[in-house]
């Protein structure tokens, strides 16, 4: 399994990648933003695409009563995030190893690859409540309150995946660089998981080859 | 007298000839054939797209620089330099009012004529505009980085400040000469006794490589000619400096007849290589000269204007094989300067020729000494050994011309009122367009340099009568584009302009768009009045001086409730831009202030000072219309009577 245990390796590293680039990117344009205002989402914190960017996001967002962008010390996530990330990155390989020397079964391959996608699901259900919150939760003293045509007030939900049309703002919500690193190694260790299935099935069939003629 | 109503008579004539020669081609061009081809979608830069060039066109006596985008003639900003400008407080705000003095004190005017680009190598760099002050004689330096004027020398010992500012081909020097000469060091004395003793004083300001600060390195004193215009040298006549002089008769009264009197008048041909050498060496008299050093900071957002005491001068005659002069006929306005730097062009305002020298003819005059006799002690060289050639009877009134490409010049012709273009070496007329009317500078972008971007040229006119809709007796002055890009000149557009455009200075436009700059840090703003955090919003009593120190931003006044200020009370307000975001400035005016309103970009700190007259309650706003929320940035100053007891207090946002 030594093809195998290599991929589940560079599979689980590449999670690295989040501590350096973005998770998630919203943008925000408008008639009055050309080049627009962005968020990227990091899992240790959120930073604005160009330098001032959060400051102005904050300031517009202040009109219709939401709060400012919170900084890593305000979420419990932007603590949590990297310990569970490094965690699963140090698990990864430590099994790509034990696999690479044949200690474990390619099965474990597949099982962290489920147990990144059960947290990786909860996190994602954790980002929209999130954003339902910051969209939703309005300083009652905001300057422009304003009504859906139903009549109920109106909310600023960003979508947690696509665009939408929001007031003045287009608003779009997309994966980033550390998203699609994440995605193509977890898709790595599923790769592990067969090539592992492949590899062991070989030894199976030698060694009953060899059980055959002895 | 009758000498002058001769050479009115010759002149009426000479105009009649030449228009009589062009009069069929005039004919041709009456109904403006040019606009009738594709010439609308030449000039047509479509909604949100952007101009190929800028172009910075002098305001002459409006004192300013104005910037247009070429080929649309759209006006972008009119950068204030040497007038007040109370639309963005420059000259009337605390921080700006230093760069308006001078050693005569605060002028609040200035005369702008010849912006010039800063370069490296020969060709534009893109880094800043040189701009020369005629009247009070000063060099502003403009940052293109802020399109804001930096820094501005006055020019001691200098009257009519003309013959400038043009740089040298790694912006080693702008140039400042003098048009008038004048007693130096300045004295009372009979105007009589003018001859042999005024003196033209040619200055040397060398600029900074990193920051472009600019200090006077040397003034030549040179005979009391009129030095008109100038030029430097260019690739192979890099390090020599070449000035136009009229009034070599060096009359002092009715100068329009008594300085036209001598056949040739002359080109002053500077090798300031060697004057440097020299001046390095310990050479030259220091003397003392009163004149301001103004120096602006993007960093404190404020000026400082420091007089100086002393400049250093050059006796011509104490570097000998410096200067010579180069006989050109008719009273040469323009000085020009091809960008092989071979050629160089004298237009004698009173001819209908043009004269063009030769940079290697010259010097090999000079190698072998033939002179044709001295003035002041320098010698003249022979016309027939420098001249390259002449443009027989191009038009009538050379007064500029400036270079394409292709080997082509372009020269504007005053009295015929029309751009003639020529080839160089054969010096024939190729083309010849008329313009509408009595054009001074034509520009073409990089046109005084070694890489001129030969697609377009600026005719800038004088005279515009029946052209645009009326206005009253005053009526704007106004530039032309035409198209050089093929073998005929073809006529593109014309637009209005600002006070009067003497000389443009154009360059690609993504030379110098991509280094604007979008807002001021307020983490690098070192005002010492600056309100960098909201908390530091506060207003301080020091006798009868009260500073309020203020922030704005989208869409409030921080404090926006101020008490105890009195009658009789100056007070200050300094107020921080806290906006970090681009195009979002914000304006502030006081009712009753006996000043301008403040425009303060993002991250910056500007002052103006209010003198309450009456107790009340008094209004302030923001005059830019900001946001949404503009018309609720406002707030209030209680004023109460000189003498009492109000406390001083401010607020934001209690109730």
């Amino acid at each position: 399994m030594k093809k195998a245990g290599i991929i589940m390796i560079i599979g689980s590293l590449l999670l690295l990648g989040l501590f350096k680039f973005p998770l998630w990117n919203i943008m925000l344009g408008a008639p009055q933003y050309p080049d627009p205002l962005g968020m990227d989402i990091y899992i240790e914190g959120i930073q604005g695409v160009q330098e001032f960017d959060i400051q102005n996001i904050d300031g517009l967002n202040h009109y219709i009563g939401m709060k400012t962008i919170p900084e890593p010390k305000d979420m419990w996530e932007f603590q949590t995030f990297p310990m569970v990330i490094g965690g699963m990155v140090a698990l990864g390989v430590l099994i790509g190893l034990l696999g690479f020397f044949g200690k474990v079964s390619y099965k474990w391959f597949i099982g962290w690859f489920l147990l990144m996608s059960v947290l990786g699901i909860m996190g994602m259900y954790d980002f929209n409540s999130w954003l339902m919150e910051y969209g939703t939760d309005l300083n009652p003293k905001a300057i422009m309150k304003l009504l859906n045509p139903d009549g109920t007030p109106m909310t600023y939900k960003p979508p947690l995946m696509g665009y939408q049309k929001m007031l003045n703002f287009d608003v779009d919500s997309w994966p980033a660089t550390g998203a699609y690193m994440m995605f193509v190694g977890m898709m790595l260790t599923i790769v592990a998981f067969f090539v592992g299935k492949k590899e062991y099935k070989k030894v199976v069939k030698k060694s009953s080859l060899k059980t055959a003629t002895v | 007298m009758k000498k002058a109503i001769n050479i009115l008579v010759s002149l009426i004539m000479v105009a009649g000839l030449v228009s009589c020669n062009n009069d069929g081609n005039k004919r041709g061009n009456k109904g403006q054939g040019g606009l009738a081809g594709n010439a609308a979608e030449k000039v047509y830069v479509a909604p949100g797209e952007h101009d190929e060039f800028y172009a910075f066109v002098s305001g002459g006596f409006s004192g300013q620089l104005a910037v247009y985008g070429l080929p649309s003639g759209r006006l972008f900003k009119v950068i204030p330099v040497f007038s007040q400008d109370p639309e963005k407080a420059y000259g009337y705000n605390e921080e700006s009012k230093p760069m308006l003095e001078t050693s005569y004190g605060f002028v609040p005017w200035g005369d702008a004529h010849h912006p010039d680009i800063s370069q490296t190598n020969g060709e534009l760099d893109g880094r800043w505009v040189f701009i020369n002050e005629n009247n009070t004689p000063r060099i502003a330096r403009i940052d293109l980085t802020t399109f804001e004027t930096a820094e501005i020398l006055e020019v001691p010992n200098s009257a009519g400040n003309h013959s400038s500012s043009f740089v040298t081909e790694n912006t080693e020097y702008v140039v400042a000469g003098t048009r008038f000469s004048v007693p130096i060091p300045q004295r009372d004395m009979p105007i009589k006794d003018y001859k042999g003793n005024f003196k033209g004083a040619l200055s040397f300001i060398s600029v900074a490589p990193e920051t472009g600060r600019m200090a006077i390195k040397f003034q030549l004193l040179m005979p009391g000619f009129d030095y008109d215009l100038s030029h430097p040298g260019r690739d192979k006549s890099h390090g020599w400096f070449f000035f136009t002089t009229y009034n070599t008769e060096e009359a002092n009264s009715l100068l329009e007849v008594n300085a036209s009197q001598n056949d040739k008048d002359f080109i002053a041909a500077v090798n300031w290589k060697k004057i440097e050498e020299y001046v390095n060496n310990g050479g030259g008299t220091k003397v003392p000269a009163k004149y301001a050093h103004n120096v602006y900071s993007d960093e404190t957002h404020s000026a400082t204007s420091t007089i100086m005491d002393e400049v250093l001068t050059v006796n011509p005659l104490d570097v000998p094989g410096a200067i010579f002069f180069l006989p050109t006929p008719k009273s040469p306005h323009g000085c020009d300067v091809d960008p092989t730097g071979e050629y160089i062009v004298g237009n004698g305002k009173l001819s209908a020729d043009l004269t063009v020298h030769s940079f290697t003819k010259m010097l090999a005059a000079i190698e072998n000494k033939k002179f044709d006799g001295e003035a002041y002690g320098i010698p003249i060289l022979k016309f027939e050994d420098v001249l390259a050639g002449t443009v027989k009877q191009a038009g009538l009134g050379p007064l500029h011309t400036e270079f394409d490409d292709k080997g082509n010049a372009y020269t504007s012709f005053f009295i015929s009122s029309e751009v003639v273009k020529w080839k160089l070496g054969s010096w024939e007329v190729e083309d010849r367009q008329p313009v509408f009317y009595s054009v001074g500078h034509v520009m073409i972008p990089g046109g005084n340099s070694r890489k001129p971007f030969g697609k377009y040229l600026l005719s800038m006119n004088k005279i515009t009568k029946d052209r645009y809709l009326p206005t009253g007796p005053e009526v704007t002055q106004s530039a032309q584009l035409f198209d050089i890009s093929g073998d005929k000149m073809e006529l593109l557009l014309d637009f209005p302009t600002i006070g009067e455009p003497h000389y443009a200075a154009g360059i690609p436009a993504d030379i110098v768009a991509k280094n604007s700059k979008q807002i001021f840090k307020l983490s690098e703003n070192k005002h010492p009045y600056a309100t960098i955090t909201d908390g530091d919003a506060k207003v301080e009593r020091k006798g009868n001086e009260v500073h309020i120190y203020m922030t704005m931003i989208r869409s409030h006044f921080n404090p926006d409730n101020i008490e105890g200020v009195k009658v009789g009370d100056k007070v200050f307000f300094h107020v921080t831009n806290h906006e970090q975001d681009y195009d979002v400035p914000h304006g502030i005016s006081m009712i009753g202030a006996n000043t301008s309103e403040l425009l303060i970009m993002p991250g910056q700190t500007e002052t103006f000072i209010w003198e309450p007259k009456l107790p009340g309650v008094w209004p302030f706003y923001c005059t830019d219309f900001c946001s949404a929320l503009h018309q609720e940035m406002q707030g209030y100053v209680r004023v109460s009577p000189a003498g009492s007891g109000t406390e001083l207090k401010w607020s934001l946002g209690e109730d």
